[in-house]
């Protein structure tokens, strides 16, 4: 516990020291909902209809800058290398930086909503509800974007190679994610939400665990 | 074999007997191998000066017995613990000062320090950190980010991490690399300490000259093969230039 501790201070120290980037980061977000809405055009119905898909979207893509961000100061100087070998266990190394990579992305996804409200017109009055599904689209994103963003950290075409490998693997979780965005803005007669959000529980779980597991294979030589 | 505690770490090490032994030890990169059946024994307590030109194997060998990488031949043990099967045991017991200097740029000093003793279980230790920082000669840059340092100071917080860790094995790959000559002096005076405290140390250097002063025995590789063996003091000349022809 305490390693996981000194991983997830060591984690937010370094994204607190680069928050410029994540700056930059929102801006990168903001913009591509803006480029949606142009792909709508002036249609305020159909405008709110897909402001949940593409806040999803936005962040989806803000999200491999922000993973592959993660792993750069670890591999400059090989510091990661250098935190296995004092020992430090690669467990509480990827779930410190899988935590701190999910509360960057939910600050995201919060900063963003008030940009989807303004450029959508699409808001809702359930705004824990709405905190909920960003915090588990968050993790759900997090916890394997973390994984591959370690395995492509070294390779030359990281920048292509993480989308790649990640966009398959979080269809589950953007669905999810989309459908119980949907229902909050749209309004949900069905009750249906619920059950997309213990889907979006459900994937949590599976991968915070397996690739907790499989983080040491990925970063040991 | 006994094994006693060093330095009041609750560490332990082996007091008696070797510090490290490996047998037929070979490591390829791609198709080609950096590192030969190499086969070495270093007794507990000594200083050892591994030398050979560029791309001899030094620093894969040091990287391979701190199971930074693992050897696709062979075995080796490090203070008594298997680096292929006993990694985070052996771990707990080496040190490696390598060419990268496993540091966060946007951090300072003092912040690198502190992350890596919380690791290791010491982050209450704060005037420990500030007293190694003094040690290496980066008091007054303790809070600046490690990005505007110098590369000389850069090796000399990647020196005080190394010593911060307290470990019985030390392998330090090319030391003086980047140090201007009071970081050399330094760099003299520190290895000289911890073999006061009974470490046992593996330096990779091509300063002959220093190493024959510093050192028991040396180690001379070529082309990833062990090719010399002997006390330090006769190391042959042009070991660090192509290795010993006789």
């Amino acid at each position: 516990m305490s390693a996981l501790a000194a991983a997830l201070r060591k984690d937010l120290l370094l994204q607190w020291r680069t928050r410029a980037q994540v700056v930059a980061i929102f801006v990168f977000g903001a913009s591509a909902l803006l480029l949606f809405s142009f792909a709508i055009g002036p249609h305020a119905a159909a405008l709110r209809q897909h402001a949940a898909g593409f806040l999803w979207l936005a962040l989806l893509l803000s999200s491999t800058l922000a993973l592959a961000e993660s792993f750069q100061s670890e591999m400059e100087h090989r510091a990661l290398e250098g935190l296995l070998l004092l020992p430090a266990d690669a467990r509480a190394l990827y779930y410190g930086k899988a935590i701190a990579n999910a509360l960057q992305l939910t600050l995201l996804g919060v900063a963003l909503v008030p940009v989807m409200v303004v450029l959508y017109d699409a808001g809702t009055a359930r705004l824990p509800a709405l905190l909920g599904i960003i915090v588990l689209g968050s993790a759900g994103l997090s916890a394997p974007g973390t994984l591959y963003a370690a395995m492509t950290a070294q390779a030359r075409a990281r920048q292509t190679l993480l989308p790649l490998l990640l966009f398959p693997l979080v269809v589950p979780v953007l669905l999810a994610a989309v459908k119980a965005t949907s229902l909050l803005i749209l309004g949900d007669p069905m009750g249906q939400i619920r059950s997309w959000a213990v889907l979006l529980v459900s994937f949590n779980a599976i991968y915070w665990s397996l690739c907790g597991l499989l983080f040491e294979r990925v970063v040991e030589d | 074999m006994h094994l006693t505690p060093r330095r009041g770490t609750g560490r332990t090490s082996a007091v008696t007997g070797l510090a490290v032994e490996a047998e037929g030890l070979g490591r390829r990169y791609g198709r080609r191998w950096a590192l030969r059946d190499v086969s070495l024994a270093i007794p507990v307590g000594s200083v050892v000066m591994l030398a050979g030109r560029n791309g001899s194997g030094k620093s894969t060998l040091l990287r391979v017995l701190a199971t930074a990488i693992r050897a696709d031949l062979g075995t080796a043990r490090v203070a008594l613990h298997d680096v292929r099967t006993e990694r985070r045991e052996v771990r707990k017991r080496v040190a490696l000062l390598a060419h990268h200097s496993h540091h966060y740029e946007a951090l300072t000093p003092r912040e690198n320090l502190a992350i890596a003793a919380s690791f290791l279980g010491r982050e209450g230790d704060r005037p420990r950190l500030l007293a190694l920082l003094g040690r290496v000669g980066l008091a007054d840059r303790a809070d600046d980010p490690v990005s505007t340092l110098s590369a000389g100071m850069r090796k000399r917080l990647a020196l005080a991490r190394v010593l911060l860790q307290d470990a019985a094995v030390l392998f330090l790959d090319e030391p003086y690399g980047e140090l201007d000559p009071p970081g050399f002096h330094l760099l003299d005076r520190v290895i000289g300490e911890l073999r006061a405290g009974g470490a046992t140390v593996i330096v990779a250097t091509h300063l002959l000259e220093r190493g024959r002063a510093l050192c028991d025995r040396a180690l001379v590789l070529e082309e990833g093969r062990l090719v010399w063996s002997g006390p330090a003091a006769e190391v042959p000349e042009d070991a660090a230039a192509g290795g010993p022809t006789s």
